[in-house]
């Protein structure tokens, strides 16, 4: 025994030396006092909610830190059949637009709905870039509620930046395009013809309902990305710009060539007055807006039919440029709302501009010429400063409470902190690899929670054990409440994270939805109570109203189907106990399989291609008896005369 | 026995922290100029199957040891394997050696890495351009944010209107074009 005890301690401590020496130095996260920083106990919450879009998955990603623990999948702008959004009959609807069903997208940034210019912690906001459509998430549900189309747009890629107080979410186009109206044009009178757009996306501030207030015409630029002011600067929204050559080929090079673009400053609120005095113009467009009703538990599209547009040509005084270096991409401003940073992806030095100052500039009409008819303000006379030779392709800037900003850099692969007041590089430390977006927890806000920044990393190649061509990218947190940012933690992603918001899980989580209740439910197909299920044959639609409860389906014996029928399996959660889902799949379906909440009822169509018996079942393991909460559905051929029968423990009689 | 197996520990631990050099790793890490160590960044990734990248192109020719030396002492090394792309104007050695005597070795000094950077970043396009792309009287501006011209007469691409490209070379995060001539930002 000694032996063994002698030989194991020895084992132990080789094994020990040589796991050492195989983690990476870079890492860092190995240390004690690292993992310390990051150790949630099993059974405790994290301090931050930390939600993340998905970029090609469609999905927002929530994430709990310090840990890096994944809490939550959202599918917004993309199917999911994990709980049958966009597949059952009630979530199809969000995924409508003016082009039909599109269940996919691109979801590149989010925005918290923000109240006096802090985090509220009621809506996420999201953008598809793709088929430009913005979403609003319910913070109590955690699920999409609402999705909009967005008319004369392309690639809806600055967007859906807020306001201080929620009045308005933006969306700008990437792409610029021809509007809507006269779309056969050929690509070489893209100078002519192509425009960019930015909407202006009213929030109601007790709904959250959104809708389209106005649209601000601007020549044919890629918009990119954008901030709404804050404070002193609180009427005016901020768009970084690229592509102010207008090429429409081989932007690689030919979107280069000027040593300036631009940042366009819009005044929001002198727009809304144009917009509300009626000087813009109403165009004839046609874009999908879908609501979700959570007492109905269905989603509707509505579809729209105008914009108006305001034409700075023509409306004076609301649209200005500020000449910024290089193919800006980040356009971030300071807590305060004194300074505009623009970060020109292919420069190497940051602008930083003063809102007083570009108030002077305007008042004093310092301008350095006109573009497209549009005034473009004088570089110098607006600019605070440049940070110098800060690192390689700035992209990001967030910020913390102490007049710090933090600046991703692509091309050198890492988090530079530098001061707002004196331009001075703090710190720098390296991302593994390649950071695209970071967030400093309300770093975007009026009120930013600082402690950590958390890096958006595009490539990971070796930092996780391989899993083929294709690998998870990454997050990677960093503590910045010392004068020296340090790495904590890395943790992989969901899809490829871009913008993110941590926000302090207090504001969140003790309005968590925990049950629908079930007296509330107004689905128009709702059983609530097994006194209440049954099945129903309008031609060749049956309904089944069908109810779930620990531990069995009813009904669940149906007979009476025929091939050529569209069964509808509205299942109703009867449970009101939290945790307590159910799920609901049948042989064959090629429509769904569907997860239902306590109190809710969702649909999921079937269409039998054959004669034969249908087991159905519940997916998702409520209880003990699970394995029990199973049924039948008979189908007969064509013509039959089954009688429709249905039942659960004694079988109903014939209706 | 117990205590025996406890000293053990404590010398495991002890072990563990020599092997590697300690936390002073960690803080190395968070301290030091990304670019400025090849350890831990994207450079040191193990991956004998991807096609070469800039900086392992250039340190397969023989021509190029000079600019592998610019590149390592500059602290570019990470950032030039990065996804990029890139264009790098590659001056051999040859062409290092057309500049007044004692200038390499003085840009390699430490104290003079900010200029040393400036003239690779001058080298460094962000963005992939073929020779055939190139068109007569075309600026590129450069990583350093100064422009160089590009001529083409009668096929031949020159740069700045001196430099030759004897070669170019496909890599996996952008393209290298071989010159004889250092360019110089004014």
């Amino acid at each position: 025994m000694k032996k063994f005890l002698w030989f194991a301690a020895g084992f132990a401590l080789i094994v020990a030396a040589l796991w050492q020496c195989k983690t990476k130095g870079a890492a860092g996260a190995s240390s004690a006092d690292a993992a310390q920083k990051v150790y949630v106990a099993p059974g405790t919450y994290d301090e931050f909610y930390n939600f993340v879009s998905g970029g090609f998955n469609g999905q927002v990603s929530v994430y709990g830190l310090p840990s890096g623990r994944l809490l939550k999948i959202i599918p917004v702008f993309s199917v999911f059949p994990e709980n049958g959004y966009g597949y059952s009959e009630e979530t199809k609807a969000m995924l409508m637009t003016s082009h039909g069903f599109v269940p996919w997208d691109d979801e590149h940034h989010i925005a918290m709905s923000l109240t006096n210019g802090e985090q509220d912690g009621r809506w996420m906001f999201a953008n598809a870039n793709n088929t430009p459509r913005v979403a609003r998430i319910d913070l109590g549900t955690f699920r999409t509620v609402e999705i909009m189309e967005i008319p004369n747009s392309g690639g809806n890629h600055s967007s859906p930046f807020i306001t201080e107080n929620s009045e308005y979410i933006v969306a700008g186009t990437r792409f610029s395009v021809p509007l809507d109206n006269q779309l056969d044009v050929p690509i070489e009178t893209y100078k002519e013809n192509f425009r960019g757009t930015v909407s202006f996306i009213g929030i109601d501030p007790k709904t959250g309902h959104m809708n389209l207030g106005f649209q601000v015409l601007l020549p044919g630029i890629n918009l990119d990305l954008s901030r709404s002011g804050k404070g002193p600067s609180h009427d005016w929204f901020f768009f970084s710009c690229y592509n102010s050559e207008r090429a429409n080929t081989l932007l690689e090079v030919n979107a280069s060539q000027n040593d300036k673009d631009f940042i366009v400053a819009i005044n929001w609120k002198k727009a809304e007055e144009y917009a509300r005095a009626g000087k813009g113009k109403v165009k004839k467009v046609r874009y999908a807006h879908n609501i979700y009703d959570e007492k109905k538990h269905m989603a509707t599209t509505k579809w729209e039919d105008e914009v108006i547009m305001l034409d700075p040509k023509e409306l004076k005084d609301f649209v200005y440029f500020i000449p910024c270096p290089k193919s800006p991409h980040g356009c971030d401003v300071d807590p305060t709302g004194e300074y505009i940073v623009g970060s020109g992806k292919l420069a190497a030095v940051i602008p930083v501009f003063s809102f007083t100052k570009m108030q002077k500039a305007i008042a004093e009409r310092n301008f350095e010429g006109e573009y497209d008819g549009i005034p473009v303000l004088k570089y110098d006379a607006v600019l605070h400063g440049e940070v110098k030779k800060p690192g390689l392709g700035p992209l990001h800037t967030e910020f913390d409470a102490n007049g710090n900003a933090y600046t991703s850099f692509f091309v050198s692969s890492e988090i530079v902190k530098w001061s707002l007041k004196t331009l001075e590089v703090l710190d720098r430390v390296p991302t593994y690899y390649s950071i695209g977006h970071l967030c400093v927890p309300g770093g975007d806000t009026r009120k930013p929670h600082g402690k950590y920044v958390i890096a958006y990393n595009k490539i990971t190649k070796d930092r996780y054990l391989p899993t083929g061509p294709e690998l998870a990218q990454s997050a990677q947190l960093y503590d910045i409440s010392g004068d020296k940012m340090k790495l904590l933690l890395d943790f992989p992603t969901i899809g490829e994270p871009h913008y993110a918001n941590a926000v302090p899980a207090s504001l969140i989580k003790d309005k968590s939805v925990k049950i629908y209740p079930i007296e509330e439910n107004q689905h128009p197909y709702v059983a609530k109570g097994e006194h209440e299920a049954k099945v129903v044959r309008e031609g060749n639609k049956v309904h089944v109203y069908m109810t779930a409860i620990r531990s069995h389906l009813t009904p669940d014996n149906i007979e009476g189907v025929k091939v050529g029928d569209e069964v509808y399996f509205h299942v109703t959660n009867l449970e009101q106990d939290w945790d307590i889902p159910h799920g609901f799949a049948i042989k064959g379906a090629n429509t769904a399989e569907i997860l239902i909440m306590p109190g809710e009822t969702q649909t999921l169509m079937f269409k039998p291609d054959r004669v034969g018996i249908f087991p159905f079942y519940c997916t998702d393991f409520c209880s003990a008896l699970h394995q029990e909460m199973q049924g039948y559905l008979r189908v007969s051929a064509p013509g039959s005369n089954v009688p429709l029968k249905y039942g659960t423990g004694s079988p109903q009689p014939p209706q | 026995m117990k205590q025996l197996l406890y000293l053990l520990t404590i010398l495991a631990a002890g072990l563990m922290l020599c092997a590697c050099g300690g936390p002073s790793q960690e803080s190395g890490a968070a301290s030091a100029n990304a670019s400025a160590s090849m350890s831990g960044g994207i450079a040191s990734v193990e991956d004998d199957a991807s096609k070469r990248n800039i900086v392992q192109v250039a340190v397969s020719s023989p021509d190029h040891t000079t600019l592998v030396a610019a590149v390592k002492a500059a602290g570019l090394v990470d950032a030039l394997s990065n996804p990029g792309p890139f264009t790098v104007f590659a001056p051999t050695n040859a062409a290092f050696d057309k500049l007044p005597a004692g200038t390499v070795e003085s840009l390699l000094k430490p104290e003079n890495k900010t200029t040393l950077t400036d003239i690779l970043e001058y080298h460094t396009y962000v963005g992939v351009i073929r020779t055939d792309q190139m068109r007569d009287g075309q600026r590129l501006n450069q990583v350093n944010l100064k422009n160089i011209t590009i001529s083409v007469q009668d096929g031949k691409v020159k740069v700045n209107g001196k430099a030759n490209i004897l070669a170019s070379v496909p890599a996996s995060n952008g393209i290298v074009h071989v010159i004889d001539e250092v360019l110089l930002p004014e």
